[in-house]
């Protein structure tokens, strides 16, 4: 079965890399998340102000500052724990790994809240009116990915308290924090979006 | 050292029975046996599908016909578009994908196996979910049947309000499973194609079917979600009492439709881009001469990639947007038509001088050639915006994108199947039967693409079950009609002669074409590790170089 042909060796062949097809991989998954955010953003742009009957944005929505700082404090914790795992620090690692999921579980808890207020106060639901179904659609898409993301960072502190995460894992962690990061960066758009421009 | 590894497992082979190779089918992970999985799916489903347009043709066939019921009418056209776009295009582009990169580029498989399987599995199971709404969707309440919204499903029509009982429900999540699978699948082969070239394989010398691979497979991550975007909308209306499409809530009636076409159109550019891909490794071949223009090819098809995301409103022309709007569509349209251009020259200019070799593959790539052209012309003539208005939703355009996805896609991928046919099962297609297919098909497909344009000249409108006589679309819905019988005679002799060369055909040895690239030093069929020991190249032609070491390709790239 072995019929290969052999091809000339050259000089060039030794120092031939390419990149880890593990990041081309979770860029392109950024790249087609990004584009299915971006039709919801669209849609939530487009009809507002087009609600035919109340509540507003204007009337019901508040600026979810805690749990803005919370989310995107999370990035900076998913990094230094990052790079304690690079550096072998596993406790280390292990502090500022559960910090993280404690800002993310912060963030949902937030949102639940909000919704929570929403829903019984302001009696806004999906199917109120167009403010509402964009507005649940846009944030729950959003929402849906932290509590992903979530999934991902409780897995991955359960494998570090069993001794699994070493530092040789540290290419599979960094995409963890990837998706994080990319998470992140859609509720800067999000909140920009939602709470500073309709408002 | 890694043939000893790889010769060991090979050594374990499990047994021959029916069971045995079922069951190697659901749990490999092999990128040759998944895209043959993919592309004979694909097949299936095109012969349903095909099924479905004979019937709908049969009812067209002369006026007042009462083969086909209304509804049943509906139905059909929808699954068959349905079917089409997302089971055969999206499958075929996948599965040549999925056999084809990882043996170009010299590797032992696709970066992520596992997740290749998962994306199968998601394809297949999904196709099922769809044909499954005939039997589903009546459910207990016996409330409808299959899918009967067209391809695009415009909304508010697929509404709560309009589509009662739960067709459309099977469309949305069949639709939606396909997509996770095209999704993952995209991811897998750009990942493959960037991180697993082999040694010297720098991204200009990867042959044009990798390069026109990626292309296509990040137009795929871009496209999808719009639409998977706005079938979720459409499932928050229809469950949750969502607003999105519904106008009686302010809702708008056109936005489905934008966010319909951002996806759709770029997807028959998906469809039609591995069919270039083919046309662009078979021509070559055929012409004994190196394809023309590499650079400005690989150029070409980055420029479409681009365009072909600022054109989608061209399917909208009617709908009464702004004249800028209009006119930017317009323009936009006819500047895709100019990479399109470069491409169909710089085959003819491969073939200029050449010393061609009327083989199978070359005849459907000609055919290909001519249909294609034709195709893009009566694009263009859709693109410009006041005839558009005369010409929508009638025969006209049906006419105008079969003739590029039967014309040119479909002709394109059949180009593919016999060139590599032989590396993947070890047995040339036999040539006579390939020619009563080649021939049949294409006759059928004039007599038929041909003759529909003029019944949309004379203002016959897309989707109606049947037309009165006397209003001068009789004699060419007829005509239209037996050439569709011809085409299926032609996919008959297709069919039969993939079933019957898998076990009689000529023998083809590892390189029957006299080809260049890499896939051909693998044994026919390539071993489960493709390559025993991981190639290294210098130039476009590696095989080139091997066969002639006294002048070779690099001494000149």
């Amino acid at each position: 079965m072995i019929n290969d042909a052999s091809l000339p060796l050259t000089s060039a062949a030794s120092d031939w890399s390419l990149p880890s097809s593990r990041k081309v991989a979770i860029v392109c998954l950024i790249l087609t998340e990004t584009g299915l955010f971006s039709i919801f953003v669209a849609a939530y742009l487009f009809y507002l102000g087009k609600s035919l009957t109340g509540p507003t944005p204007r009337e019901v929505l508040e600026t979810p500052v805690i749990p803005t700082i919370c989310l995107l404090g999370s990035s900076l914790t998913i990094m230094l724990a990052e790079r304690a795992l690079r550096r072998q620090h596993r406790r280390y690692f292990q502090l500022w790994w559960t910090i993280t999921i404690l800002l993310a579980a912060l963030f949902l808890g937030a949102t639940a809240i909000e919704w929570h207020r929403l829903i019984t106060i302001d009696h806004l639901t999906i199917s109120t009116n167009l403010f509402g179904t964009t507005f649940y659609s846009l944030v729950g898409l959003h929402a849906s990915h932290v509590i992903a993301g979530l999934c991902l960072l409780t897995l991955v502190l359960f494998f570090s308290f069993r001794g699994l995460v070493t530092p040789a894992q540290h290419g599979r962690i960094e995409m963890v924090s990837w998706y994080w990061h990319f998470v992140d960066a859609v509720w800067v758009i999000v909140f920009t979006v939602v709470y500073v421009i309709s408002r | 050292m890694a043939v000893q590894e790889i010769a060991l497992t090979t050594s374990g082979a499990p047994g021959n029975s029916l069971v045995d190779r079922l069951h190697g089918l659901v749990v490999t992970v092999d990128h040759k046996k998944l895209g043959l999985m993919y592309v004979g799916t694909a097949v299936g489903f095109l012969l349903v599908a095909g099924l479905l347009a004979l019937a709908i043709r049969l009812q067209l066939a002369v006026p007042n016909n009462t083969f086909l019921e209304p509804d049943v009418f509906n139905r059909f056209f929808t699954m068959h578009g349905t079917s089409m776009v997302f089971l055969v295009g999206m499958a075929l582009v996948s599965g040549f994908g999925n056999y084809l990169v990882p043996l170009m580029i010299g590797t032992r498989d696709m970066a992520f196996p596992r997740l290749n399987a998962f994306g199968y599995w998601m394809y297949l199971f999904g196709g099922l979910l769809l044909y499954f709404s005939y039997l589903g969707a009546p459910g207990l309440a016996g409330h409808g049947s299959a899918p009967d919204v067209g391809w695009f499903a415009y909304a508010p029509l697929t509404g709560p309000a309009f589509s009662r009982g739960h067709s459309t429900d099977y469309w949305i999540l069949s639709l939606l499973l396909t997509s996770i699978g095209s999704t993952v699948s995209a991811i897998n082969v750009i990942a493959t194609a960037v991180s697993l070239r082999c040694k010297g394989m720098t991204l200009m010398r990867m042959p044009l079917l990798v390069w026109l691979m990626i292309v296509v497979n990040f137009m795929i991550l871009l496209a999808l979600p719009a639409l998977s975007a706005a079938q979720i909308m459409l499932l928050i209306d229809r469950y949750l009492g969502g607003h999105f499409f519904d106008t009686q809530a302010g809702g708008s009636a056109v936005i489905w439709q934008h966010f319909f076409w951002i996806f759709g159109h770029p997807e028959v550019y998906i469809l039609i881009i591995p069919a270039f891909a083919c046309v662009s490794e078979i021509v070559p071949v055929f012409s004994r001469k190196p394809i023309f223009g590499y650079p400005v090819m690989v150029g070409a098809t980055v420029m479409i990639g681009l365009i072909s995301t600022s054109v989608w409103a061209h399917h909208m022309f009617s709908v009464g947007m702004t004249s800028v709007g209009n006119t930017f569509f317009a323009i936009s349209t006819f500047m895709v038509a100019v990479p399109t251009g470069i491409k169909i020259f710089n085959w003819l200019g491969t073939m200029f001088g050449g010393r061609i070799r009327f083989d199978l593959p070359m005849l459907f790539c000609i055919a290909f050639l001519f249909q294609f052209l034709i195709a893009g012309l009566t694009g263009m003539m859709l693109g410009v915006a006041p005839l558009n208005w005369q010409l929508t939703d009638s025969y006209f355009v049906v006419a105008h994108f079969h003739y590029t996805l039967v014309g040119g896609f479909l002709f394109g991928m059949f180009a593919g199947i016999y060139y590599w046919y032989p590396k993947a099962v070890g047995r040339l297609l036999d040539r006579r039967l390939g020619l009563w297919h080649f021939w049949l098909f294409v006759i059928g497909f004039h007599v038929t693409f041909d003759t529909m344009h003029f019944p949309g000249l004379l203002g016959m409108p897309r989707r109606i079950f049947t037309y009165d006589a006397g209003r001068g679309w009789d004699t060419l819905n007829f005509v239209t009609t037996i050439g569709a019988v011809l085409q299926a005679a032609g996919i008959l002799c297709f069919v039969i002669n993939l079933v019957r060369s898998a076990k009689q055909g000529k023998l083809a040895g590892n390189d029957p074409w006299d080809a260049w690239t890499l896939e051909w030093t693998t044994s026919s069929p390539p071993a489960e590790y493709n390559f025993a020991t991981k190639p290294e190249v210098r130039s476009r032609r590696p095989l080139w170089d091997l066969k002639h070491p006294e002048d070779p390709d690099w001494q000149y790239e």
